[in-house]
């Protein structure tokens, strides 16, 4: 497994996959949430915690073979339901998407630096 | 079982337990990925080990002629819904199956629900207790009979350690009006989180679809798997069992003015407009479908207004029975099930302004399908749907101003 970089996308609220993302374009589209329009793809998405919908483990999966996932996500605390559309994406599709829990870097993080996600789930600012 | 493994490294469990039901969310469709799982799971020649219902799907197997999107779609929605069926599960199709009575987990029961509002009710109302369980790993559960043993299963993690104290301001009138219990909702998962709340501030004995209400708006805005309403909820008889007689680690107060804010950050639509109603999201209660029935009386659905109720098809047989199903489609009510009209193309003119009473659909409606909102009482809804405008009434808001 190699490590993952990406620049960060720093979001100052959780965002629900489902109904936050679409899965189709990558697209931030939560219409209540304050960075719509922004596009997760690629991106190492730093956001507090996850949110909402239960669905959001499917759309994570599927952005992921549609190649419009984020590069790496950084929470600042556990998620069940992104953890797993992680783990069920790298098993069919072979593509590893680290899901990691960082809440002290993740805090630190700037809009746009470069992150690196190390194999072991490390987490260092470039 | 490969899943529920690492489902048990994230939360830290040290172990496994048994669960008796499951509920699964994995059958909405959301591309080749879910029909991908699940081709994966019959090829390994799996099937559910526990009494499974299924969540809402992608499409109204009884109505399909409400379905306006493309067909190509449609077929992959049902294909999904019948592979879960085929695993065993019941073709339940319901984000309420807390409704139907014979599949209900009792006070106590260890389960592994998926779908955001039936975890919150699942844990708030009945007392049973699941965590928050998201797609793919609810059918994992299913299948081996076995989660983690962590988060909301243990006891310990049930105390509210977060007291939500609805203000002085707060005047009666709101405070025992359904419309509250949405609004309320989304005060709730923002300030939460996915912590556990207590609410006080209530009368007692709070009904289940208010409850629902919520449950449904908190899970929207927030993580909420949980909330304690004093007097109202199973494991909150008084506000110290709540806090299981500890020391809360935040008391917050709920003034008026927080409330009529996140009420009006529920509608993106200025105007008095509109095109549609979309009302039961969660699916609606037989006792809803009363109520919306009521309302009507003996007024008819404004022909320029398009009025939705999505409900579970186990709600149908007694609604048929009681003659409410004629009584709401004489009046131009058009019924939805085994679906959302947010979640899959239902809308004739998705774009709006649709009139919801949901929280929950306010909240999801304009990024899943565009659509412009307005947020209100079922009585404002019902009444816009027959004026063919938006009819407000501001009613128990008045002295809040």
């Amino acid at each position: 497994m190699t490590e993952v970089v990406g620049r960060a996308l720093v979001l100052e609220e959780g965002l629900s996959l489902w109904g936050g993302m679409d899965p189709a374009t990558g697209e931030l589209i939560d219409a209540h949430h304050p960075q719509r329009g922004a596009s997760l793809t690629g991106r190492i998405l730093v956001m507090p915690s996850g949110r909402g919908s239960s669905s959001s483990a499917s759309v994570l999966a599927e952005s992921v073979r549609a190649g419009t996932a984020p590069a790496g996500i950084v929470l600042g605390e556990p998620d069940l339901i992104l953890a797993i559309g992680a783990a069920v994406a790298e098993e069919l599709y072979g593509i590893r998407v680290p899901v990691v829990v960082a809440p002290e870097v993740g805090a630190a993080m700037r809009e746009g630096e470069t992150v690196r996600i190390g194999h072991d789930g490390s987490v260092r600012r470039a | 079982m490969r899943l529920v493994v690492r489902a048990a490294e994230v939360s830290g469990a040290g172990g496994l337990i048994d669960i008796t039901r499951a509920h699964v969310d994995s059958c909405l469709y959301h591309g080749q990925a879910s029909l991908d799982f699940v081709a994966r799971l019959a090829d390994g020649g799996a099937a559910v080990s526990v009494p499974t219902t299924l969540n809402v799907g992608a499409l109204d197997l009884i109505h399909p002629e409400l379905n306006h999107g493309d067909a190509v779609t449609a077929e992959r929605g049902r294909l999904l819904m019948d592979r879960y069926r085929a695993l065993g599960a019941q073709p339940t199709f319901t984000c309420a199956p807390y409704q139907i009575a014979d599949v209900r987990p009792s006070l106590g029961e260890q389960v592994a629900w998926g779908e955001s509002n039936a975890i919150c009710f699942c844990n708030s109302v009945l007392g049973a207790r699941t965590n928050r369980y998201g797609d793919f790993i609810d059918i994992a559960a299913a299948i081996t009979g076995r989660v983690p043993y962590a988060g909301l299963h243990r006891t310990d993690a049930r105390r509210a350690t977060l007291v939500l104290r609805l203000a002085a301001d707060v005047p009666a009138a709101l405070r025992d009006s359904d419309v509250l219990f949405p609004v309320l909702g989304i005060v709730l998962g923002r300030r939460a989180g996915s912590t556990v709340a207590a609410i006080e501030g209530l009368a007692s004995g709070q009904s289940e679809d208010r409850l629902k209400a919520l449950g449904a708006a908190a899970a929207s805005s927030g993580s909420v798997a949980m909330v304690h309403v004093i007097g109202s909820t199973p494991e909150a008889p008084t506000l110290d069992a709540a806090l299981q007689h500890q020391t809360p680690d935040r008391i917050e107060l709920v003034h008026v003015r927080d409330l009529r804010q996140a009420r009006d950050a529920l509608t993106t639509e200025a105007g008095n407009e509109l095109t549609a109603v979309s009302l039961g999201t969660p699916h609606a209660s037989l006792v809803e479908l009363e109520r919306y029935a009521a309302l009507l009386g003996d007024r008819r659905v404004h022909p320029e207004v398009e009025c939705l109720i999505s409900t579970g098809r186990d709600v149908l047989p007694a609604a048929s029975e009681r003659g409410i199903l004629d009584r709401l489609r004489e009046a131009g009510v058009e019924l939805l099930v085994d679906t959302c009209s947010y979640i899959a193309p239902i809308l004739r003119d998705p774009g709006g302004p649709v009139m919801t009473d949901s929280g929950k659909w306010a909240y999801y409606a304009p990024g899943n399908i565009s659509a412009r909102v307005v947020f209100g009482s079922a009585d404002e809804c019902i009444n816009s749907a027959v004026a063919g405008r938006v009819v407000r009434d501001e009613g128990v808001w008045e002295e809040a101003s």
